[in-house]
């Protein structure tokens, strides 16, 4: 062996051991060897583009009736039957997505926009402005989700952007609470007490310390709400109580279902499916992000 | 401990008393009331009379203080939507469905949750342990109306084992029972699987494995115990849940149970029945919530009530 060589594998051999390893390489290296997580990647991938090239992927409008064809059987024509009116079931659960996600983001991005604010208030200042936040929260748990969700869809009055505003007002209790939780763990921790040390201001730890640590942990809880919100839409269309007709929502196509279901079991099966097949999905990935992120379970 | 149930006690009362309020409010601000035309056929002068009848006529502090007067000497007044009844008799008449239902689901979730748990953790990474964690995925994910539809779809439709609803006789219970127990069921499971390899790494557990006790005897007296700690907190919100009644369930079944109320009495501007409904769900939480907290005390002797924090 000569120097030379000797010399190129030193170097090889230093280049390849001080790499830089950060949070989110690990995590995304964590996630790629998961197989559901990547199906639930998968999964959602596929929802979003069925929901962007709706227009493209559904073969009929979603609202055009046709009573001549009304409650078809699964056929070529109408691959998965006509609806008692009939409408492409087919193509009311591509558009479906749309509603879907809709709801699911709209939702978890309401719950965001109250929860991250009164969160951080409540994790960080503490004392008497937390208790007053916390109470606030737990009156708003005591009241049943459903019945709080219908309560302010009546006074805001039905349709899609109401039901998700409704939702989002539901569904920012927990983000408030999973934010200050992850705050007064983490205002305990070193790294503060060194930044505190060197003299970091309080504002300063706040955006620069523990709000970048308590990403992760909000990201996941955010894939999590996702499929909650969309069963709760689901579950008030069902009822009759969330969005209005034309519009297609999965849930809504299965309450309608109901009297029809025994003869046409093709308007059952198919919108479940599409509900179950989009929880799966989304559950999948947020399962997948939260075991990627979390470096306290060695698998 | 009498201190500690005390405020507890007292705690609840506060919450309590802040949601009527909040909720007295919302329902109020609710447009349209429960004698609106479109709701009820009346002439103006029997609306005004009903109105006079129910005190909807008054201001709503003294509405509110009427209604909580009443509901503290126990009469909640006659629900708007079946006028022949009180809401305590429509109540009694209607939970008993809900709640029976409920604990049903509960009776076949638990044991068949935890027994999913253990074979999952005992045989962790075979094919049985992946069998055992996807039924849970499963259960847990996909909403209990869907697996009612495709229930229903199954065993009444394409079999015809089962009547597709009704209520009555006990094959009535079937399939609601099976539709809400797999939720419960596959949240146990998963918890029993993970508390259980947790709780297996202690150093007890060690121990009790080299003075040589066998498997089974270190799972169910050492293990178990000690796993079924962390599976109290993940299944006491499920309770209130499940007995105060499930509108999909009970919708798709048509169980005459007390699920459909919590939405035709938001419907038909239904006061007495919000309240009533509200006040019943908040008490029955606490009464969980309580019941859990002192049930921590007898499984688990580390624990003391009111000592640690306040």
């Amino acid at each position: 062996m000569s120097s030379s060589t000797a010399a190129a594998m030193g170097v090889a051999q230093m280049q390849g051991l001080p790499k830089q390893r950060t949070l989110l390489g690990d995590a995304a290296r964590r996630f790629a060897r998961n197989k559901l997580a990547l199906f639930g990647l998968f999964l959602v991938s596929a929802l979003v583009l069925t929901a962007l090239l709706a227009d493209f992927i559904a073969p009929y409008p979603y609202d055009a009736a046709n009573p001549t064809r009304a409650l078809q059987f699964p056929s070529s024509e109408h691959w998965m039957g006509t609806d008692e009116v009939g409408r492409d079931v087919y193509s009311r659960i591509v558009y479906g997505t749309r509603i879907s996600l809709a709801v699911g983001l709209g939702v978890m991005a309401i719950a965001l926009v109250i929860g991250i604010p009164l969160g951080l208030l409540a994790g960080l200042a503490g004392g008497p402005i937390d208790y007053i936040i916390m109470r606030l929260v737990e009156v708003f748990t005591a009241v049943p989700a459903l019945m709080l969700a219908l309560l302010l869809i009546s006074v805001f009055g039905g349709g899609l952007f109401n039901v998700i505003l409704a939702l989002g007002i539901v569904a920012w209790l927990d983000t408030c609470r999973l934010l200050r939780a992850q705050l007064l763990s983490l205002r305990e921790r070193d790294f503060v007490l060194a930044a505190r040390t060197l003299g970091a201001s309080g504002t300063r730890i706040a955006l620069h310390h523990l709000l970048p640590n308590a990403i992760a942990p909000l990201i996941v809880a955010v894939t999590i709400g996702i499929p909650v919100a969309i069963f709760a839409e689901a579950g008030l269309s069902f009822l009759g109580l969330g969005v209005n007709d034309p519009i297609p929502s999965w849930g809504k196509m299965v309450g309608n279902a109901l009297s029809y279901m025994r003869v046409y079991w093709h308007l059952g099966v198919f919108p479940t499916l599409a509900i179950a097949i989009t929880m799966l999905g989304f559950t999948f990935l947020g399962d997948g992000l939260r075991d990627a992120f979390d470096t306290s379970m060695n698998r | 401990m009498a201190r500690y149930l005390l405020g507890r006690l007292g705690g609840i009362l506060v919450v309590f008393f802040i949601v009527s309020v909040v909720v007295f409010l919302l329902m109020h601000a609710i447009p349209g009331g429960p004698y609106n035309e479109d709701k009820v056929p009346l002439s103006a002068e029997a609306k005004a009379n009903y109105m006079r009848k129910y005190g909807l006529d008054r201001p709503l502090v003294e509405q509110y203080l009427l209604y909580m007067g009443n509901a503290l000497r126990g009469d909640f007044g006659v629900p708007f939507q079946s006028p022949t009844e009180t809401v305590t008799g429509l109540i009694a008449r209607t939970w008993p469905v809900s709640a029976s239902l409920g604990l049903a689901a509960l009776l076949v979730a638990l044991p068949l949750g935890l027994l999913l748990g253990m074979v999952a953790a005992s045989r962790q990474n075979t094919w049985i342990d992946y069998t055992a964690s996807t039924i849970s995925t499963l259960g847990l994910t996909v909403p209990n109306f869907v697996v009612a539809v495709w229930l229903v779809l199954l065993f009444a439709v394409q079999f015809k084992w089962l009547p597709t609803g009704g209520w009555g006789q006990w094959h009535h219970y079937i399939m609601p029972v099976a539709a809400l127990a797999l939720a419960p069921m596959a949240l146990t499971a998963r918890y029993t699987r993970t508390s259980i390899l947790e709780v297996s790494r202690s150093d007890y557990i060690r121990t009790a494995r080299s003075k040589g006790l066998s498997d089974r005897q270190i799972m169910l007296r050492h293990t178990l115990r000690n796993a079924m700690i962390p599976l109290l907190t993940i299944l006491a919100p499920q309770i209130p849940n499940l007995i105060t009644g499930t509108i999909f369930i009970e919708s798709i079944f048509r169980v005459p149970g007390l699920g459909k109320f919590f939405v035709t009495s938001i419907l038909g501007r239904d006061y007495p029945m919000i309240m009533a409904l509200l006040l019943l769900v908040a008490v029955v939480w606490s009464l969980v919530y309580l019941i859990t907290d002192i049930l921590y005390v007898v499984v688990d002797p580390r624990v003391r009530l009111g000592k640690s924090k306040t």
